[in-house]
């Protein structure tokens, strides 16, 4: 890009890209690390993905937390210890207010903004255009960084299907509240924790149900013991021995579901991303839920299964999840593959460009915002390395550089695009520490 | 980073007394959070440093530490409160409460910290306690209560009775932690610290009030005369006024 005089030169400034939980806590860890914060938000309020108002927002009228508080919370911005231990969408977003407000926050977000291109300028720097959300005219700024937190949970994946239907089908996306759901006959397509959230819903509200999975998976109680499960098992005990608790916690309460036609899980827990539902077994109990196989085609009025049954729903909610985008940023920058993958240094820092980070893009058997608290002091803390310390700072990417997949990122999972981004949470937190530990030494 | 404990063992919520003073704050200024010391409640703070310091423009806070809590149980309240605040808090802590402040800081990024006669140390703290009052640190030592007398907290200006009624109020059971505690983390976010005592404080030898200040990155305020209760002594308005001097200036640059 040529050099105009067009270009607000923001100097060391950071620019961040988001104002949900990752966004804030980048803002936060930043400041802290001594920068100057620009952050554009295209929404008119912080919260991102908790923001049900916002037209990307996934959540739904039931939706509440997977994780219980203690492994969800911020930490060093605890939820009240009076809450729920598995608080809504409503009193998540609250929380997400609470600490964008207590830290003011707010003061270095632009609302209502865009972020259109974020291009290099070859000398570490970025050039980011905004533009208001929906069009206007456009602006160009100059960062010493950019910090993508734009969330990966807003580009739905959807199924393709072959054939007609007749019926409606929406994709989870657009499944805001159970009157959708009533005195239908739903087909609920996908067994992560927002489908058997639907289909518990729809166990509740419509006339008939039929939840179809392509594969078994570990549905594991939201309590056992009289305890949150993920309290019980967030220990600091080896993997194989979480797996074993993890399927005890299963068998002791919801036992073997094949009995109701679900398939046997084909792996074991924790290599696919864990799904936390004490009702689906209790609804498949009550028969008000039949599980069926994958789904083949659409034909007319019915929908073909796997098996070569056919059933006849008259709305299909397609659970299927998500796709990361990064529209803004040319592929190449992010290493990203032909399918979409970025491949990412501790799922965060860009290889080839030591200014360009992404906070947020992990999924873990845990909550995510401890996980972008520390990615984001990781990132405010190497920002700051390169300035104080230019020559540590290359010595500790070459040691990073070299540092195997394998040490940070759990080996064996169920290869679907789900799966991407998915650590073990003691396993990540540790390579993370393992580099502030290396910056620290370099300080 | 790996908290196993709070992960699996998260501390239970608890009822928490917080005495508050916020009408005179001004909003730019971030409020103010006092943390007692062992025995104490407060009480300790409510008479005097509070409405001085909310005199100042600052919304204050006083905390009374739940009964029987041990220094997680009291961190954990300590950072749920300054987290319950509109503003990111500065955490004012005295005696055994600076402790908690320090082990706070760890965990909760403060705006800024005072640590006014800080019991850190624990074993020459426990020294200093045999020299200076043997018969009421012993039973201590084996679970009974500790009786502290009115040289060992006070100057010599306290009139007695004044001493006796504050001697009255505090309940000391002090947990053997109180001694065997690791040390203070590492503050959180880098916030200014200002550590406040007395050279004649009997409970925090002058030694570790030094090496406290020296760990922060500063010499320790001194309000030479005073005993160790800072908040209730006679002359309670100077080290209150120094401390909101300090954080004013602070909080310009």
């Amino acid at each position: 890009m040529p050099d105009t005089p067009d270009i607000a030169d923001r100097h060391d400034a950071v620019c961040v890209i988001g104002a949900g939980a990752s966004g804030l806590a980048a803002i936060k860890n930043l400041r802290e690390a001594g920068f100057e914060v620009d952050c554009y938000e295209r929404e008119t309020s912080v919260g991102g993905a908790w923001n049900w108002r916002h037209d990307r927002s996934p959540v739904y009228a039931g939706t509440h937390l997977i994780t219980s508080r203690p492994l969800t919370e911020f930490p060093d911005f605890p939820m009240p210890d009076t809450w729920p231990d598995y608080p809504d969408h409503k009193m998540v977003l609250s929380y997400l207010e609470r600490y964008s407000a207590h830290f003011g926050l707010e003061s270095d977000v632009w609302f209502g903004t865009e972020v259109v291109s974020v291009a290099p300028t070859g000398d570490g720097r970025w050039n980011v255009t905004t533009q208001s959300t929906g069009g206007g005219s456009s602006r160009v700024q100059r960062y010493a960084g950019v910090v993508v937190a734009n969330g990966h949970n807003w580009s739905a994946a959807r199924p393709e299907i072959p054939g007609d239907f007749r019926g409606q089908v929406i994709h989870s996306a657009q499944y805001k509240d159970p009157a959708q759901l009533r005195n239908r006959k739903v087909l609920v397509i996908g067994g992560g924790n927002t489908g058997c959230d639907i289909a518990v819903e729809a166990a509740q509200q419509a006339t008939m149900v039929w939840h179809s999975t392509r594969r078994g998976y570990w549905y594991a109680p939201k309590y056992v013991f009289g305890r949150p499960a993920d309290q019980v098992n967030a220990r600091r005990i080896p993997l194989r021995l979480r797996q074993w608790l993890y399927r005890k916690a299963v068998g002791f309460t919801a036992g073997d579901l094949t009995r109701y036609g679900v398939p046997a899980p084909d792996h074991q827990p924790y290599e696919s991303h864990p799904t936390v539902n004490s009702q689906l077994p209790y609804y498949l109990g009550h028969g008000r839920i039949t599980a069926v196989p994958d789904v083949t085609e659409f034909d007319g009025g019915s929908v073909v299964l796997a098996d070569g049954r056919r059933i006849e729903p008259d709305l299909v909610i397609t659970a299927t999840g998500y796709r990361p985008r990064f529209e803004f940023l040319a592929p190449e920058l992010l290493d990203t593959a032909e399918d979409g993958r970025p491949d990412l240094h501790l799922h965060a820092f860009a290889r080839k460009h030591p200014t360009l980070a992404v906070v947020g893009l992990v999924q873990a058997d845990f909550g995510l915002f401890p996980l972008a608290h520390w990615q984001s002091v990781a990132v405010a803390r190497w920002l700051r390395l390169r300035v104080t310390d230019p020559e540590r700072a290359t010595a500790v990417q070459q040691k990073e550089s070299t540092r195997p997949v394998a040490s940070w990122s759990k080996r064996r999972v169920v290869p679907t695009e789900r799966h991407w981004f998915e650590v073990d949470h003691g396993d990540y937190l540790r390579a993370v520490e393992g580099l502030l530990r290396e910056m620290e030494t370099a300080a | 980073m790996l908290r196993y404990e709070d992960w699996t063992d998260p501390v239970p919520a608890a009822e928490r007394e917080v005495v508050s003073l916020t009408e005179d704050a001004r909003t730019d200024r971030p409020p103010l959070l006092f943390v007692p010391g062992l025995g104490h409640g407060a009480w300790a703070f409510a008479e005097t440093w509070l409405p001085r310091a909310a005199a100042r423009g600052f919304a204050a806070h006083a905390l009374t530490p739940r009964p029987d809590g041990d220094l997680r149980a009291q961190v954990h309240d300590v950072v749920q409160v300054a987290a319950s605040l509109p503003r990111q808090a500065v955490l004012v802590g005295q005696g055994a409460g600076a402790l908690v402040v320090a082990y706070a800081m760890g965990r909760y990024p403060v705006r800024a910290a005072v640590l006014a006669a800080p019991v850190m140390d624990g074993w020459p703290t426990l020294g200093a306690a045999l020299r200076a009052n043997p018969f009421g640190t012993l039973p201590a030592l084996f679970g009974g209560r500790l009786r502290l007398n009115r040289r060992q907290l006070f100057g010599p200006e306290m009139p007695a009775e004044d001493a006796q009624r504050f001697l009255e109020r505090i309940v000391a059971r002090p947990r053997r932690e109180l001694v065997t505690h690791d040390p203070a983390p590492r503050p959180v976010g880098d916030p200014p610290v200002l550590v406040v005592g007395s050279p004649d404080d009997r409970v925090v030898p002058r030694t570790s009030l030094d090496r406290t200040a020296t760990r922060y990155g500063s010499a320790p305020l001194l309000f030479p005369g005073m005993g160790h209760e800072l908040m209730l002594d006679v002359t309670w308005a100077d080290p209150i006024e120094a401390i909101v001097d300090w954080l004013e200036k602070e909080l310009e640059s």
